[in-house]
């Protein structure tokens, strides 16, 4: 216990005094936090259409008017031709092409039926897949409001219809920043943790000073956990000051209980550190370090349902997923923070993050070798 | 068993292979305890080898040996308890004090905080270090440093401190003075077993061995050694035999 309390003291000194860390620490998941939210948004909005209109009709002038209206649109021109329309496709100018055929409000009128041509840009899938089911929704409204104006009052409803109205649970107004800045906190916290514990042990190998920590009569794990513990601390740091940004900035309130909270993001944190050491316990220098780290951690985060659902995932890719301890914890933190979860629901990933925490520090120690 | 009692080092046939190279090569030999035993030998030798495999840095491929009564294979952290280690790489904390290094190696080998307080101010004054027991180690000049370091590897008053090439790059005042500290921890009772290329520094020890190509080609008193080989200093007794050597210096 004794030799625990003067690596402890050895570590908090060193960190302290280390600027870049310091900075690395504190102002980076606070720009970070402050920023990406904001950029994170899977809002599709400002979809370039170019409408080729054959019928300049009212009927073809209000449809236009109505998706201007929508917001989600940007009338970008008005070729003349099919042709000039795919032209501002390939030069990147429009997302999306509508054609109104000629003749659109006497078939409308006379026949009840008529077709429109949308043809899509689907580089960008998300935002062609959106763009079109916009368009087609603003289309259906139309359709209803032309029906609505043509056939009698009492004679309207030829077939039954299906409304559906879907009412949107624990984020309302269903808003991105609810969604991504706790699962952004967890990305610096992983960041921060995940890199700095790298580092760490590897430092003192290419300094040197680890010869006289591996001549001396310091056991491993005290070792392991002189070097865990200070950065467990800083860690829940990391945490709080999100936490504060989060309320802060963006008005997110946990609804669940700050405790729950803080038990995950310990545990949580004791595995990401374990496996940060077991890194640095396999490095010889800092930039090996570095790059096993961040092939890790990218694999770590892009899989983790941070940006994609995991649900769509084919089962290999849910798997690993599943295996990595980010996806828990970004799943737990929305959990808790946006429905209230409890210790009890989040229970099954607490077990896991216990089990990644279990294995990769007893891995780390083991793999640390105080004799070559 | 006895006899390894009696002595500090007690080595038979100790070996040390990489692949197909053989660094260190069957060496034997018995260091007394209180001696200052030097342990001389080019560059690439395997001096730094056999020394590692004495602290229980390394793993012998064969062969037996005996740190203050420990095996080499079994006990190594009870021989960790037991020894100081000043490495050839300065490895005490840049980036803290004098006072900080102090206190967490004496703490880390579990001196009280009264004794570390003690022995501290002692090393503190008998080094002249009042002024920048304050200071970062990374801001002091090399000889200050090393003498430190070999000052914080006695702390807990080890059976033996292993020095590897420990003035190495030091002028030659700072080096009398780093004797000068070698001595009075020798006079404490502390086994000394040094690596050096200093010829003269030879000259300071009780008995030395010199390794050729991994293996200890001669051991004894610098006297002995200088009769044997018909030379003036042990300059010359260091280059009959080292001219020999196959091993290019690394």
């Amino acid at each position: 216990m004794r030799t625990l309390k003067f690596l402890l003291r050895k570590e908090f000194r060193q960190i302290f005094r280390d600027k870049s860390i310091l900075a690395m620490i504190f102002i980076m998941p606070t720009v970070q936090l402050i920023i990406m939210p904001l950029a994170a948004n899977y809002e599709v909005k400002n979809i370039q259409l170019a409408v080729v209109d054959r019928d300049h009709s009212s009927y073809s002038q209000q449809l236009i008017a109505k998706i201007g209206a929508s917001g989600y649109f940007r009338i970008v021109a008005d070729p003349r031709s099919f042709r000039d329309a795919l032209r501002l496709v390939e030069g990147n100018r429009a997302d999306l092409v509508m054609e109104i055929p000629a003749g659109f409000e006497r078939n409308l009128v006379r026949e009840g039926a008529q077709n429109l041509a949308l043809s899509v840009d689907a580089i960008n899938g998300t935002k062609a897949g959106l763009g079109a089911a916009y368009l087609t929704r603003i289309i259906g409204d139309f359709n209803t409001d032309v029906r609505l104006e043509w056939v009698e009052p009492g004679r309207f409803n030829p077939m039954a219809t299906i409304e559906v109205t879907s009412l949107n649970w624990f984020n309302p107004r269903a808003e991105y920043r609810f969604f991504m800045v706790p699962a952004i906190l967890v990305l610096l916290l992983t960041l921060v943790g995940g890199f700095l514990s790298a580092l760490n042990i590897v430092r003192e190998k290419e300094i040197g000073t680890i010869e006289q920590i591996n001549v001396s009569p310091i056991r491993k794990w005290q070792f392991i956990l002189g070097k865990m513990i200070p950065f467990w601390v800083l860690g829940l740091i990391v945490f709080t000051i999100g936490l504060t940004i989060a309320r802060v900035v963006y008005g997110i309130i946990p609804a669940g209980s700050l405790l729950t909270l803080y038990v995950f993001a310990a545990v949580y944190l004791v595995a990401l550190l374990g496996f940060g050491l077991l890194i640095s316990t396999f490095s010889d220098t800092q930039i090996q370090a570095m790059f096993v780290a961040f092939f890790f951690i990218m694999i770590f985060i892009l899989m983790s349902g941070l940006f994609t659902s995991i649900d769509s995932m084919p089962v290999w890719a849910r798997t690993i997923a599943y295996l990595t301890p980010v996806t828990h914890f970004i799943e737990v933190m929305r959990m808790i923070v946006l429905k209230g979860s409890g210790l009890a629901d989040v229970s099954r990933q607490l077990l896991y993050e216990g089990l990644f925490a279990v294995v990769l520090n007893g891995w780390a120690i083991l793999n640390y070798r105080k004799t070559t | 068993m006895n006899t390894k009692e009696q002595k500090a080092i007690v080595c038979r046939d100790l070996t040390k292979r990489f692949g197909d190279f053989v660094a260190v090569d069957h060496i034997s030999f018995e260091v007394e305890r209180g001696e200052i035993f030097g342990f001389l030998g080019a560059n690439g030798a395997g001096k730094t080898t056999a020394m590692r495999m004495l602290c229980g840095l390394s793993h012998p491929t064969s062969g037996q040996a005996a740190v203050a009564g420990f095996d080499v294979y079994r006990q190594q952290e009870s021989i960790k308890r037991s020894i100081g280690y000043m490495s050839q790489k300065f490895s005490l904390y840049e980036n803290l004090t004098v006072l900080e290094n102090i206190e967490f190696f004496g703490g880390v080998y579990g001196l009280s905080d009264a004794k570390l307080n003690r022995r501290s101010e002692r090393l503190i004054t008998t080094l002249g270090l009042g002024q920048e027991a304050r200071k970062m180690v990374g801001s002091l000049p090399l000889g200050w440093k090393q003498k430190l370091a070999f000052s914080v590897a006695v702390i807990h008053d080890p059976a033996i401190v292993f020095l590897d090439e420990p003035t190495g790059g030091v002028d030659p005042v700072t080096r009398r003075q780093f004797w000068d500290l070698i001595y009075e921890a020798a006079g404490r009772g502390i086994t000394i077993f040094v690596t050096t290329h200093y010829m003269d520094e030879a000259e300071y020890c009780n008995r030395i061995s010199i390794m050729v190509d991994g293996r200890v080609e001669a051991l004894d008193t610098p006297g002995n050694l200088k009769h044997r080989f018909a030379a003036d200093s042990m300059d010359e007794v260091f280059y009959q035999l080292a001219r020999g050597a196959k091993r290019a210096a690394d």
